[in-house]
Formats: C-alpha cells, structure tokens, sequence
C-alpha cells in the first residue's frame, strides 16, 4: 500500500493560483526529494498534506494516507494526525521554539496530546536522546535560548518523531544550518526514518543534498510538477528542459581568464577584534568574546581571494574590519599600503567597496536606483556634476547586464538577482580595487546564482578589480576564486591555491569541511555504484 | 536573575534620586524665595523671615536638600503650612482613599480587558471582534471625569442607586467604605480597560504570527489550544508594560475623579495645595506619587523575570 | 486609487470638523462667549440656543467652538514639543547604540516617566502658576520620551541593515545617515503616533482644566465647561453632556484617523488586523 499519494492536487491563495496538479507518490521507507527554486511550490505542497494552508487557500484534489483520502476528515481528525501519524519540521530551527517554554515540556506536549495518560517526560526523554541530545547533557528543563541552531533543529525533530509517525516531512531542514550540522541532521533524518519505516519527505533547493538524500526526486516549478524518477536515473537522463537548466546551474563554473597577479591591494595584519559581553556578575572584570584572533591576510591585484567557514566563525567580522567599519583591539588594516582604520578617510574608502548578502535590505526603499547606485560618489574629491554623475550610473547599470531606464525606478519593482546587479553597480562606481563580497549570492536561487557568478567573473576581468569573498558555501568559492583561506574560531587554519587546498585539504577541519559538503557529482557516482553492486 | 533585578533596582532607585532633585529644585529654588511665595507679597520683612526661620531655609540648598530626604526616609514630611499639621498625618488619612481606588480600578480594569482581549484575538475578524474593537475605540476616547459624572447622573439622579459621592471613612466599615469607591473606580476602570483590551489583542494576534505556533499545529494542537498554551503566555509580556504604565495613568487619574465623587483623597489635598501656595504639601504628595509609580515599575520587572526564562539568566 | 481604509474617512472627517470648528471660531460664532446675559441662562437645547446656555446665559455651542480652539492649540504645540525634541534624541540614542549617551538619555526618559503627565503639571503650576502656557509646557515634556523611546526603537533595527552599512562604506557618518536614510523610513511610524500622541494630548488638556490647572479665565476650555457643569447636572445636563461629547468626537476622530494611516503606509507587510 502506498503511504502517501498525492493526485492531481491544485491550490489557489485568495483566487491565486499556487499548486497546479501536482501528483506523486511515497512508499514506506522511502525518501522522495521535492526540489525547486523559490516560489516552486514545494512548501505549499507539505502544507497542503499537513492541512496546515493560510487562511484564504482553496484546494482541490486528492491527498491520500495509506489508502485514507485526508480531505474527509474533518480539522479535529487532521489534528489527531498531525504530531501523530505525520511529522513536520521546519525550516528556521531559531524561531521554531517557544522561547519561555523548556524543551522537555516542548517535546512532551506531543507526546501527552495523543498519548494520555502515559509517562510523558520519560517518553519525551527517550524521543530527545533519539535526536542526539541525551538528557544527561540537555536536561530537559533546558530553555531553547541556550541551545545551537543544530541542537534546536534536533530539539523540533524530536517532536516530530516522538511518536514514530508513518510520514515525516521535512521543508528545508538544513539550509538554515552549517554544512557540518547540516551533515549530522540530514543523517539523522534518515537515520530515524529507517529505523521507524517511515516515509519521508526532503523538500531543498540544494540538487546535491537531495542526490545525497534521496532515493527518488520530484522537480517542481512554479507550481507544477515537471520530472520525477529514481534519482541517479533522473539525473543521468533529464528529460526535461528544466531539469537541464537546473543541473547545469548547480554544477556551473564561470569562465576566468587568468590575470598575473600584481602588487598588494588590501591587507590584514594580525588584527584582533573583541566584543564586550553582557556581564555575570557584579565583580571582576567584564568578559569579552575575541571574534577575530590575530589574523593576517592578502589581496593582491588580478586575484580573487575566498574565506570560507562556518556561521561564528568571525568572517563576516573579519569583512567588516577589512572595510574600517569596526573598531579593532589590535593589528592594522592596508589598502593599496595605507593604514586604514575606522572611519576611515574618504580617499582610502573609495578603493574598497563591498556586496552585502541580503538583496531585500540592501537598498533603503524609499530611495530610486539612480541615488542608491550613486552614494558612493560622496567619497569622491571633487564630487562629480549631477549630469556625470547620472551618466556614470547609467553606464554600471548597463554594464551590469540591466537597462540605463532602470535609474529612475525603485528597489522593489526588481527581483532578488536583479537587486543583487544593482549592488555590485553601486560598489563598482568609484572603480575600487577590492571589492569585499559578504555571502553576496548566499540568498539567491540556484539558477540566478550562476548567472551573478558569471558577472563577478566577467567585471573582475575586464575591471581588473580584485574580489574577497567571502562565504559558508565552498563550491561558489571554488568557482570565483583563486587563493583560498579557511576560517574557524577567530583564526585563519588553512590557505592555499584553490583548486590545491580543494583537492589536498591539508587541516583537518578543512578536511571535515569537504567531507560535509554535499557534492552532487559524487553523489550521483555513489549512489549509482551502490545499485550496480552486488547485494544492493 | 539576581543581577538582573539588582541592576533594575540601582535604576530606580538612582531615577527616585533625581526625581528628588527636580522636585526641589523647581519647588524650593526657582521659585526664590518660598517664603515670600507663601507669604505674599504685602508681607513685612519680618513675618518673611520668622517663616523663614520656621520652615528651616536659613541653610544652603544642599543642606536643607538632605534634611528633607533624611526627614521622608523617617516618616516626617514637614508641617503644612495651611493646616499647621504634620504633613505625614494629612497624607496618611488621605492615601487610604487614593491608593486603594486606584488599586481596584487596576484590577478591575486588567479583570475585564484580558478576557475581552483574548476573545476578540480568537474570533478575529468575526463580529465578536468587530464589536470589542468598536466598543473600545469609543472607550479610548472618553475622559475618565466625563463618564464619572455621567454615571452619577444616571445611578444617583435617575436610577437613585447610589449617593452622589462622598466617603463614609473606614470606620464605618469595609462594605460601605469600599461600595463609596466602587462607582468611582468603575468610571476609572472602563476607559483603561479599553487601552488595555487593544493591547492584549494586538499583542496575541503577534504572537499568532510567530513560528513557534506553526510548530504547535503541526504537533497536533488545535488553533484555540496553540492560542491558549503558546500565544497567550508570550503575549503576556508587552501586556505586563502596558499595565505598569496603567498604574501611573491611574493615580492621575484617582486624583481627578476624586473631585467628582467628593471623596477626601490626595488629589484635593494638592490642589488646595497649590492654590495655597503650600509647596510642603504639594512637594510631599509629588514625592509620595512618583515613588508609588517606580515601586510598581519595579514589580512589572520582577514580573518580567518571572514570566521569561531569558531574563532569569543574565542575558538583557 | 487604493481604497482607502474606512477609518481614514470617518476619522479624517471627525477630525476636519472640529479643526473647522476651531478655525471658524476665530472669526464667527453663533453668539459671543464672553457676553454674560443673565436673561437667558440655563435655557435648554433650542431655537437659537444649538445646545443650550449656561449659568451665565453663554451659548454652549459657541463655547464648545471656543474651547476647540484651546484644546487643539495646546495639543499641537504640546506634540511638536515631544516630537521636535523626542525625536532627535531618540535618533541620537540609536545612533550610539550601547554606548554612555544611550543610557544617558534612556535614564532621562525613565526619569519623565516617573511622573504621569498630570504630576509634572502640578510642579509646574506650584513653581510658576496655572495657565494653558504651563498645561502646554507638562503635556510636551511628558511626550519627549514618549517620541525618544518611540524613535529609538524604531532606529535601532535599521541599523544593522545592510543599507545602511553601504552607506557607511560609502564614508557617511552617524548624523548624515539618520537624517537620510533612519528619519525617512521612521516618517510613517511617527505620523501614525503623533496623531495617536494628539489625542492624549486633548484628553490631557481637558484633565487639566478640569482640575483647574489648565487654561484660565476668561479663555473657554472644554474641561472647566465640565467642571462647571457638574455642580448643575441636575438642572442643565445639557452642559455637562456637549462638551464632553466634543472630546469624545474629537479624540475618536483623531485615533481613527491614526488607525487609517497605519492601515495605510503598512499594508502587505501587516497581516488584517
């Protein structure tokens, strides 16, 4: 019998149209990957099994469990389901929890709704300890405000599995996380599934996770379903146009040409920098937390140069230094060899510039392109007239693959990667010679990603500006940068040519760093020598 | 937690401080010389400077600023001026009218709007919450006085339910003492407890909002039971504010609404105070007021500490 | 067009009546308040008497036009008080987050807290007498705080937005970009509360005169009319009755109006309310 069969189901939003007929099935023990970009309708598929839609949805269809038709069942039926029969975890573990409720109480909430009567605490003890968070180190009185994002996201696993539900759905567990507790949760999940027999559901953007993941995928977009199949065979043959696209973005390298690299233009020497903490006690001097350790670093013209490392790991801090926007405890900060430092001399700042990560906060609203792309020309001396100003905007405009009749219209009239080329206009005005890019395509689709990729590419070339970027995710580093440096607690643990240190980790946090990494080649190789061996 | 309510505490206690100061400075040195204030203008030297000598402003300000704090923390705020009494006796029958009026306006008024709040949160957008939403956006708009005098109106001159104010003291006994206060903390209650429905409402509907309650669906809990269990306790938080404030608005009020009932509190002993040029009593009821508004800040913090595990750690 | 939100009309036309009122006021009223014609005192709602005369044989009407005039002025020059000096401060207190000035003016505003608006008249008109000056001096310093926490609060996550970092790197420093980027994206935010703050500031007012505090004789004010009245409730009602409707309306008025702006400038963002 199959565990759960979606046929033909289509959602419409207050008359909008969101799900078009989608349909596809999961067996028992299962893992099926839904994967789309943003706006594919992926979630509202999850939500429509869970019977969890906004106010305002219609949907029609069918959504059957185990040979039961859900949309029978009334909504005190669908709650006996839910926590149940069926689990959900989601995917901001940070705001997931009740912040004033213990984590035991949490988990043994689900546990005494279905099940009264019974030792709930014991239950929701055993359920945590499941999860990886053994009671004898997370007792369950903890608070969630003490616990990692990867510990919360066990702590919401724990209750969607507390009851060893038939069907576990899981809407982008991961992409919150680190690529090492990203590593730990997605085993986890199908650890536990395997265990229970229970089906369960990836919905991820990411096509390396889910080859990693998942025994079959379904690729959606813009509402519909366009491919299903057994995921090495999938990926292998690709029918659909789509499907192609979305592979050759995910896989995509930009083309470089090699410039020789040239004198110094940035660099870091031993800088430290320390933030206050909040004090514990009334004596003793305040604590305070070294987020950048003493490091040292260089850019030089023609080469583009990459930090990695994790959530906290003091990159971003480390960018913000580079920029003179912090002050620092110790070392000293060079761009083309002069001493910068916060708040930094107009002259000096005009030579480094910098792409922030988010694309919707990037831009003040109430301001036009033609003004936001033109700010940096405050650091100009003689600031240019009005009329070279405007001409100046409307050549980066153009130059960043959108029209110079986009100056006078406003930041939300565009779309994420859109806003994104409006950015990397504003931080290319005043020709600087080092562009400091903090997660700069972190928060874009897959297929959008590869496109900017390939405008960063082109503009360092032709510009002959130098990039350091900086970002969690290894395989958009590989594919911009030449040298390479890997970040962790505050210190700099490795740095090499790219390719060298990709190839040849030498440190092992490096080397767990790449072993953590989804890789959709490998998987597919891994996935498709399993089935060929013996005693598959 | 400890650190946390220390911290607080130093606060409030460094703002009792400069309220002090403020009150003295513009009570005892701006206006000159507050003998000749008190005394007016056609006063001989000599009567100014005997009352001078009387009232003790013979020192420097930072003396005579001491003194007074040094006299307040042992109970003695001075003698009145108008009365010829120690001003502690005179606040004291008196605050027994003002401070348990606005106590039973506060619970009162908490007592109606929580519920009142919750139910327009949960049937949001049904008539139910249509009608609380109207009935309070009236509410917020009546003066306090106003809709005293037309309770009076109608319980007293055309029901004949009650008398018309006055206050039989607490010696005649609790029920009568407490019936005289009833009419007038109800007209202190109800527009209050329209502030704070909005807010309650407002708050839970927030809460609606947040992740947190989108997991507890998908556990199984029913809408009301999410509301219940994990929007109300959070909502509890900026309702705990509001009720502080409401406290301070309150004794403003009290002391308003006590003109309107004849009821012998603390807001006729200031006014006639004032009118009087008496700055003893007017200093020593100011003092009192703003005391009773940082005690009560106070609690809200403590209660903040109790409602949120985040606070019992240290972290602000 | 958008469709604009009912409360919009409804308290936006509430709130042009009685600023009409107000206005005409300086010209024109039916009858002159200052006029005591002891021949028609106490006369009921009638023919010419719109809503009847006083103990003096003042026409209410008039009276209530007049007293539009005091508590609008005292209100608007009360909330320019609070937002022309709250505001900035609050600006400021953002702009150095965590740092002594921060506290410093956090302190400040827990301090005026301290003392319900009414308290604050009270020492103002024990030191320096009463009058609608002084009503006008308690109420503004009471909404300082009231616009400093409101701003900072506002500011302080636009902060850490990245717009605000490029500004930032484009080499602009703290007061350049409160003024242009904090200020302009706060600008809903502060309409919707100084409407709300005027409000109070009627209520306050009306308090205050009541009490005596307020503006003086001969200068009609909604709140003495009340106090005047209560002693003559039960013979002319009707003087109790219109003022206070007067407030009702106007305070109504402006708050649906505030509700209609929020609705307004907030609107994907805000689930219904």
């Amino acid at each position: 019998m199959t565990l759960l069969s979606i046929r033909d189901l289509s959602v419409s939003i207050h008359g909008a149209p969101v799900l078009h007929r989608v349909s596809f099935d999961i067996e028992p023990g299962e893992v099926v990957g839904v994967v789309g970009e943003s706006g594919s309708g992926k979630s509202m598929t999850a939500l429509s099994v869970m019977r969890l839609l906004p106010r305002g949805a219609a949907a029609t269809g069918q959504v059957l469990l185990d040979g039961e038709d859900l949309s029978a069942r009334t909504e005190p039926g669908m709650c006996a389901l839910r926590g149940d029969r069926l689990g959900m975890v989601f995917q901001e573990p940070m705001t997931a929890l009740n912040p004033l409720r213990s984590i035991g109480a949490q988990v043994a909430e689900v546990i005494a709704r279905h099940r009264p009567g019974v030792d709930a605490d014991r239950l929701a003890a055993e359920a945590l300890a499941r999860a990886g968070l053994p009671a004898a180190q997370f007792p369950l009185t903890r608070h969630p405000h003490d616990l990692s994002g990867g510990q919360r996201q066990r702590v919401v696993i724990a209750m969607a599995t507390a009851l060893r539900p038939r069907l576990v759905i899981a809407d982008e567990p991961t992409t919150a996380l680190d690529v090492t507790t990203q590593a730990r949760i997605l085993d986890l999940l199908r650890g536990l599934a395997a265990e229970d027999g229970a089906g369960l559901m990836m919905i991820t953007h990411d096509l390396a996770v889910v080859a990693g993941i998942a025994d079959r995928v379904v690729i959606m977009k813009d509402g519909a379903v366009v491919e299903t199949g057994e995921t090495a065979t999938l990926f292998r043959r690709m029918r659909h146009p789509y499907t192609r696209a979305l592979f050759a973005a995910s896989t995509h390298r930009p083309a470089r040409h090699g410039r020789a690299p040239g004198a110094e233009v940035a660099a870091l020497d031993a800088v430290v920098r320390e933030h206050p903490l909040p004090r514990r006690s009334l004596w003793g001097a305040r604590p305070s937390f070294r987020a950048v350790d003493r490091v040292s670093l260089a850019v030089r013209s023609g080469e583009n140069v990459g930090l990695v490392g994790e959530s906290g790991c003091g990159k971003s801090t480390l960018a913000r230094a580079l920029l003179a926007l912090e002050p620092l405890q110790g070392g000293a900060v060079r761009i083309m060899g002069r001493d910068f430092a916060a708040p930094g001399a107009p002259v000096i700042r005009r030579d480094v510039q910098a792409v922030f990560q988010d694309p919707y906060g990037s831009f003040n609203p109430r301001w036009r392109v033609a003004d936001l792309v033109a700010e940096p020309f405050h650091l100009m001396r003689p600031r240019p007239t009005p009329r070279d100003a405007r001409r100046k905007v409307e050549e980066m405009l153009e130059a960043v693959g959108l029209s110079a009749g986009d100056a006078t219209r406003f930041p939300h009239e565009f779309s994420g990667g859109q806003r994104q080329r409006i950015a990397i206009a504003r931080a290319l005005i005043t020709a600087p010679k080092l562009v400091v890019l903090d997660e700069a395509v972190s928060a874009l689709d897959v297929s959008v990603r590869a496109r900017i990729l390939d405008l960063l590419a082109d503009l360092s070339d032709r510009l002959d500006v130098s990039y350091l970027f900086v970002s969690h995710d290894l395989h958009v580093v590989r594919a911009i940068t030449d040298r390479v440096l890997v970040m962790q607690a505050g210190e700099i643990v490795e740095e090499g040519a790219t390719e060298t240190l990709f190839s040849d980790p030498r440190h092992p946090y490096t080397k767990a760093l790449l072993a953590a990494t989804p890789d959709l080649e490998a998987a597919l190789i891994a996935r498709e020598a399993a089935q060929t061996a013996p005693g598959a | 937690m400890t650190l946390y309510l220390l911290r607080r505490a130093m606060v409030l206690a460094l703002t009792m401080v400069a309220a002090t100061i403020a009150i003295f400075v513009m009570l005892e040195v701006v206006p000159g010389d507050p003998a000749v204030s008190m005394m007016g203008v056609n006063a001989t030297e000599d009567a100014v400077q005997a009352l001078r000598v009387e009232l003790g402003l013979t020192a420097d300000p930072l003396t005579r600023y001491v003194d007074w704090i040094w006299g307040m923390l042992h109970g003695d705020f001075g003698i009145s001026y108008t009365y010829r009494t120690p001003v502690s006796e005179l606040i004291g029958e008196r605050i027994w009218i003002s401070l348990p009026l606005t106590l039973m306006a506060l619970a009162l008024s908490t007592l109606i709007a929580i519920p009142a709040g919750v139910l327009a949160a949960s049937r949001r957008g049904t008539g139910t919450d249509m009608s609380v939403m109207g009935a309070t956006q009236v509410g917020v708009a009546v003066p306090n006085f106003w809709f005293a005098m037309l309770l009076v109106l109608l319980f007293s001159t055309v029901l004949r339910w009650t008398s018309a104010g006055g206050f039989p003291g607490w010696d005649a006994g609790v029920g009568p003492a407490l019936g005289a206060l009833a009419l007038p903390s109800i007209a202190l209650a109800l527009p209050q407890a329209a502030i704070l429905t909005r807010v309650m409402r407002s708050a839970l509907l927030d809460t609606l909002n947040e992740d947190y309650i989108r997991t507890a669906r998908a556990k199984g809990l029913s809408e009301r039971q999410a509301l219940w269990r994990h929007g109300f306790r959070n909502a509890l938080i900026p309702v705990l504010t509001i009720i502080g404030m409401q406290f301070s608005f309150l004794l403003a009020g009290a002391i308003i609404i006590e003109n309107v009932f004849f009821l012998p509190g603390l807001g006729r002993l200031v006014f006639q105070g004032i009118v009087q040029r008496d700055l003893i009593v007017v200093k020593s009821v100011v003092v009192l007021l703003v005391f009773a508004v940082v005690v009560v800040t106070l609690a809200v913090d403590l209660a903040y500490a109790a409602v949120d595990p985040r606070l019992r750690e240290g972290r602000s | 067009m958008r469709r604009l939100p009912l409360a919009l009309w409804v308290g936006g036309a509430l709130t042009l009546l009685f600023f009409g009122l107000a206005a005409l006021s300086v010209v024109w009223t039916p009858f002159d308040v200052t006029k005591l014609i002891v021949s028609s005192r106490l006369k009921p709602p009638g023919a010419p008497y719109l809503f009847g005369t006083d103990h003096f044989g003042r026409d209410v009407f008039s009276m209530v036009m007049v007293g539009a005039r005091t508590s609008i002025m005292v209100a608007v020059v009360a909330v320019a008080i609070g937002m022309t000096v709250g505001v900035p401060l609050g600006l400021w207190a953002a702009a150095r987050r965590g740092g002594w000035l921060d506290e410093a003016i956090m302190r400040l505003n827990d301090l005026i807290f301290a003392f319900p608006s009414l308290l604050l008249a009270i020492l103002i008109t024990a030191t320096f007498g009463p009058g609608a000056v002084n009503a006008i001096i308690a109420i503004g310093i009471f909404n300082i705080p009231v616009f400093a926490r409101l701003t900072r609060a506002g500011a302080l996550p636009l902060w850490t937005r990245d717009f605000v970092l490029a500004a930032r790197v484009s080499g602009k420093g703290a007061g350049r970009i409160s003024a242009e980027h904090i200020l302009p994206n706060l600008s809903s935010l502060l309409i919707v509360q100084g409407t709300i703050q005027f409000s109070l500031a009627i209520l306050a007012e009306a308090g205050l005169s009541y009490v005596g505090l307020g503006a003086q004789p001969p200068i009609p004010s909604w709140g003495r009319m009340l106090n005047e009245a209560q002693t003559m409730i039960y013979v002319a009602p009707w003087f109790a009755i219109f003022p206070g409707i007067a407030i009702v309306l106007t305070v109504l008025g402006l708050n649906l109006l505030g509700d209609g702006l929020r609705d307004l400038t907030d609107p994907k963002l805000r689930r219904a309310r």
